[in-house]
């Protein structure tokens, strides 16, 4: 009997205590995502829609730049995303030698970049990147390159540039999570394994790499949800270049084009949340692969 | 006696490692430098220190209305890192302490929201505070952010480190739920809290699609949507760019030397 009243409010503290963040991801989460799926089957322009059915879904495969708003996405997914994660790895094993000289120096810096804004960062790599800035110039007296790269002027170029600025901007991020692991790990396997002669690249992919798997799998699955978000960088760094040389749609990504197409054309609302769709289904299926990835191995 | 490989291993880890060192720290060096420079010395990479601080400075407070900016950037800052701090702090103690199938069920559902990307909601957001007459408020740049999911599970991950007996005794003592929270709960998790505060702040301080989109006078604006607008002119004024720029990083810096330990514990809050 006591025990039922106890249980009957502790239910009622549980329901209250969580409460206000219930209410408030219901209306600008749980709400807006209803009401986008529904928009998703409404076309036209301004407020003048009408039940659509499946046209949104059937534009989407006769719609040239959203095609290639999507294969830019994907293909920075595929190439950043793995030398990110391979490099935040690398430079945490290496980190992680307590005989390294200047450790902690070494590590505030690499991990620096992350206190700044996606704004800041992509103003800095906008002039840094400039025709006759100071990247072009410091490769042009090494002898690296023989003219200048036009780094917002050329398709390919952009391209390199933006995978440049993320890496430039996550790895460090990245690599305070492998760090951390790595920390929580016994340094006596090791020695162990060194003991028993084993070499160290064999000691990083049969030890280190499997007691890393969650935390490899954890900050993977973050990357993917945020590049297939990239919008920030894109935006500030190559599609304003502001000098008329914007390289036709070559950096154009997803969430990019949904802006565009609410904000800059005449708003094609149900079109747009269409596209957002994509994008979640594209963050389930990519998440489910990574975890089946991840169980296997 | 180490044998040749290693030693080269290790060199070349320590090369790569102060390399990667230098290439993170060169663009803030560069910034400072480009604030000193003109606008045609930065385009033309010029990496020394200029004499034109002073006259960029000046173009910067005579362009923009910095009090007002860094007033916004502050007032939507501090007010939205307090209210997401208790709304999820809430959150988190409510799931953890009152533990039930039912809310385990509905924690699992955030999990599922967590996947969603801010890019499928800003569209209907952007209609619902239009139509609500609040676009263009301060509300409005703040309201969306306060339940973060990211915060919810954090908050729950490190109640498991609030020690039971606290509770019971207080209990014992007659107190109320909320009363428990309040005076027991928030002060005993205080460096929860303040790792918690720090990663918020930043991530309000420099938000920039939701402020964009929802944003639409030059008075409303945070410092973050200055530079982003000061950076997408036709023809970019980088000295000034950089004062702006150094300007609107400087709080995000100061916090990360000052609290460096604090911002990791909270970033790497939600995970451990």
């Amino acid at each position: 009997m006591a025990k039922g009243e106890t249980t009957a409010r502790e239910n009622r503290a549980g329901w209250s205590f969580i409460a206000p963040a219930m209410v408030l991801l219901g209306l600008f989460m749980v709400y807006p995502i209803i009401w986008s799926l529904w928009m998703s089957f409404q076309t036209g322009k301004g407020m003048a829609i009408k039940f659509g059915g499946f046209a949104n879904i059937i534009r989407l495969t006769k719609d040239p730049v959203f095609q290639h708003a999507l294969s830019n996405t994907l293909i920075f997914l595929v190439i950043q995303v793995p030398i990110m994660i391979v490099l935040a790895l690398l430079f945490a094993v290496a980190l992680n030698n307590p005989q390294l000289r200047g450790r902690a120096i070494l590590r505030t810096a690499i991990f620096l970049p992350c206190v700044t804004s996606l704004v800041a960062y992509s103003v800095l790599f906008k002039s840094m990147f400039a025709l006759d800035g100071v990247i072009n110039n410091t490769l042009l007296t090494l002898h690296i390159i023989s003219e200048p790269i036009g780094w917002m002027l050329e398709p390919f170029w952009a391209k390199v540039l933006i995978i440049l600025a993320i890496t430039w901007r996550w790895t460090g991020y990245n690599m305070v999570f492998y760090l951390a692991a790595l920390q929580n790990i016994d340094p006596s396997i090791y020695e162990a394994a060194r003991i028993d002669g084993i070499p160290a690249r064999a000691r990083f992919f049969s030890m280190t790499i499997p007691m890393l798997k969650p935390v490899i799998l954890f900050t993977t699955v973050l990357s993917t949800i945020g590049t297939l978000q990239l919008f920030d960088e894109v935006n500030l760094i190559t599609a304003s270049a502001g000098n008329g040389g914007t390289p036709a749609d070559s950096t154009l990504t997803l969430s990019l084009y949904i802006y565009k197409l609410v904000f800059q054309f005449m708003p094609t609302y149900g079109y747009a949340a269409t596209v957002s769709w994509l994008i979640v289904a594209l963050v389930g299926i990519l998440s489910w692969i990574q975890f089946q990835v991840a169980k296997e191995r | 006696m180490r044998n040749p490989l290693a030693t080269l291993t290790s060199v070349l880890a320590q090369g790569g490692l102060w390399l990667a060192a230098f290439i993170s720290v060169f663009p803030f060096y560069w910034m400072v430098v480009g604030a000193t420079n003109t606008a045609n010395e930065v385009t033309a990479g010029k990496v020394t220190f200029g004499t034109h601080m002073f006259e960029n400075i000046t173009k910067f407070f005579t362009l923009v209305d910095a009090p007002r900016i860094f007033g916004n950037s502050f007032f939507v800052a501090i007010t939205g890192t307090a209210v997401t701090l208790i709304v999820t702090s809430l959150a988190g103690y409510g799931f953890e302490i009152f533990r039930s199938k039912s809310r385990d069920r509905v924690f699992g559902g955030l999990l599922l929201l967590l996947s969603v990307p801010f890019a499928a909601l800003m569209v209907p957001l952007f209609v619902m505070f239009s139509k609500a007459g609040l676009a263009n408020t301060y509300i409005a740049i703040m309201l969306p952010g306060f339940a973060a999911i990211f915060m919810i599970f954090y908050f729950r991950q490190n109640t498991k480190a609030f020690p039971h007996e606290l509770r019971d005794a207080a209990r014992l003592d007659g107190l109320k739920e909320w009363q428990i929270f309040l005076y027991i709960y928030m002060p005993v998790m205080r460096s929860t809290y303040a790792a918690a505060m720090i990663i918020v702040f930043m991530t309000n301080w420099n938000s920039y699609l939701w402020p964009l989109i929802v944003l639409q006078t030059n008075e409303m604006k945070t410092i973050t949507l200055v530079v982003a607008s000061l950076a997408s002119a036709y023809t970019p004024d980088y000295g000034l760019i950089m004062i702006a720029n150094v300007l609107a990083t400087l709080p995000t810096i100061l916090v990360f030397f000052l609290l460096q330990r604090r911002f990791v514990e909270g970033m790497l809050g939600s995970v451990k």
